[in-house]
């Protein structure tokens, strides 16, 4: 059934740090990886080494500039994937209830074999989270790596969706948004993570750690807090320096 | 949002088959036998080939009759059900007129609330989605009624055609100017979007790859809005402005009529072709693009 889920158990989803996020993309690249060799149809490429490429992927970095007038650019990195929303549009637009959110544990899912790749509820998705496969003619979307996390096969430490397991920098965590005491809650609360556009009214799980502010170095005018140190020691050169500075300037 | 030709000709011809078969069933025009045959023909014609070119675009067609499975709350599975619906009630209907000379005026009736429904569910499937806010407007369901009901009439040759493609004509000019503004109003920028405002101004950088991708291709096509305002003025002259002037001061006889509907239909499908093209959804803010 496409309707929603009044409540559901828990609330699994991810928090993405964007004061850490380095823009690697190597979640990207996990992502495809595990997603295109294990649960449903694989993430085709088209044309992968032509001239136009164009492949299905479930989570893509941006990289965004924000500047104030007068103050330095800063570069945040900005990995977007589903949300895994609690009203979910996605879901309730689906006319052969492919789409469906789990009670159990909140997380979007696609069922391929009902999918008629009508593409509305990508339509229906502000943030770009699904994205019809050219070759199967299916809709593809995190699936939170569903097939990892509940995986008695794999070691405990790999129980984890494959962006999280594989970011270097530790900007992408999992866990549950319902219980108040789990790490990514906590992370939330400290940090106040925020959803993604809120005016459409989806209440995503995810959120999105803003970047701390940077320190304003840039009040007296010095290129770097270090220009002091950088200053020339001696004026005028003295000794064997001395002489050929001057045996120099009079040529 | 991609302009595909599929979606272009099943929301045109089905809307104006169902509006046709609206005014079948009310018993305008009251024909019978081969007339009513030949009108019949063309609203099944109309209805039915718009419905088959809706599933050009699907990924997988075979499944087309899953899709009749979640009225309760698609507005997408609603269009299919009523309008499947409303084809095997009013076929009885027809049936039974064109082949015995019955009218049973109750069914037709119930045809043409089914039919105008369909019309219904099918402006509702843009109407709903939050995301193109040029579409979440209380005129696009308005709209597409109009259509079907103007287009209908026309196509029934009755005389209040006129009054509703002028309403039309109107609706559709107002449409398009508050559609301008909608997206604005609906408060979305690169800033909301990105929840990065109170650090500055927002821009993208870098892409998340370089080439297109299905988001891009489907959801943020700009390529031909910049001829928008010409497009919009022929459009308006040709489904409304002309044939209102025609039929209101000429006498209308087959070929002339044969003439106002041409008229009408190519006035539809570019005023359809820019409800796609011109409508901007939100994730292109995340491409800065929109």
């Amino acid at each position: 059934m496409t309707a929603l889920p009044s409540s559901t158990q828990k609330k699994l989803g991810l928090v993405i740090d964007l004061d850490i996020c380095v823009g690697c993309h190597a979640c990207v690249i996990n992502c495809k990886e595990w997603n295109t060799s294990n649960y449903g149809a694989p993430l085709s490429d088209i044309d992968a080494y032509g001239s136009n490429p164009v492949g299905t992927f479930l989570n893509r970095i941006h990289t965004y500039e924000v500047k104030l007038d007068n103050k330095i650019a800063q570069t945040v990195h900005f990995p977007k994937s589903c949300l895994h929303c609690e009203d979910a549009p996605c879901v309730t637009v689906c006319p052969t209830g492919a789409s469906y959110k789990r009670v159990e544990d909140g997380i979007v899912l696609v069922n391929e074999s009902d999918c008629i790749g009508c593409g509305l509820c990508a339509w229906a998705c502000p943030y770009g989270a699904r994205e019809l496969d050219a070759a199967e003619g299916v809709m593809k979307k995190c699936t939170l790596c569903v097939d990892r996390i509940y995986n008695e096969n794999l070691p405990e430490i790999d129980r984890e969706p494959a962006c999280v397991r594989t970011c270097p920098a530790n900007a992408r965590h999992f866990g549950d948004f319902a219980d108040p005491d789990s790490n990514v809650s906590q992370m939330s609360a400290e940090r106040g993570g925020m959803q993604l556009m809120p005016q459409q009214e989806t209440k995503p799980v995810n959120r999105y750690l803003p970047p701390r502010p940077k320190a304003d170095i840039h009040t007296d005018g010095d290129i770097d807090i270090l220009a002091p140190f950088l200053e020339p020691v001696a004026d005028t050169p003295k000794g064997l320096l001395g002489w050929l500075d001057k045996a120099l300037e009079a040529i | 949002m991609h302009p595909a030709a599929s979606v272009i000709i099943f929301t045109s011809l089905s809307g104006l088959g169902f509006g046709l078969l609206f005014f079948l069933g009310l018993g305008k025009p009251d024909v019978s036998g081969w007339s009513a045959f030949a009108f019949f023909f063309i609203a099944y014609a109309l209805a039915v080939g718009g419905l088959l070119a809706s599933t050009f675009h699907l990924g997988n067609p075979q499944r087309a009759m899953k899709a009749f499975s979640q009225w309760r709350t698609s507005w997408l599975s609603r269009e299919g059900v009523v309008a499947v619906t409303a084809l095997l009630v009013m076929g009885l209907y027809a049936a039974l007129l064109v082949f015995t000379g019955i009218r049973i005026a109750p069914l037709g009736w119930l045809g043409s609330v089914l039919s105008i429904t369909a019309v219904y569910c099918t402006a509702m499937i843009y109407a709903q989605l939050k995301t193109v806010p040029r579409w979440n407007m209380a005129t696009t369901p308005i709209l597409f009624l109009l259509y079907a009901l103007a287009g209908g009439a026309l196509l029934a040759a009755q005389t209040f055609a006129l009054l509703l493609l002028a309403a039309l004509t109107l609706v559709q000019i107002l449409s398009w100017m508050r559609g301008d503004l909608s997206f604005a109003l609906a408060g979305h920028n690169i800033e909301t979007a990105t929840g990065l405002g109170h650090l500055g101004k927002v821009r993208l950088l870098e892409s998340p790859h370089s080439g297109e991708n299905y988001l891009t291709r489907e959801m943020v096509h700009v390529i031909g809005r910049k001829h928008s305002f010409k497009l919009r003025v022929i459009s308006a002259l040709c489904l409304g402005v002309i044939p209102v002037v025609l039929l209101g001061l000429f006498q209308i006889g087959h070929l002339s009529a044969l003439l106002i509907i041409a008229l009408h239909l190519i006035g539809l499908f570019i005023s359809r072709w820019l409800f796609f093209a011109e409508a901007e959804h939100v994730v292109g803010l995340y491409y800065d693009k929109r």
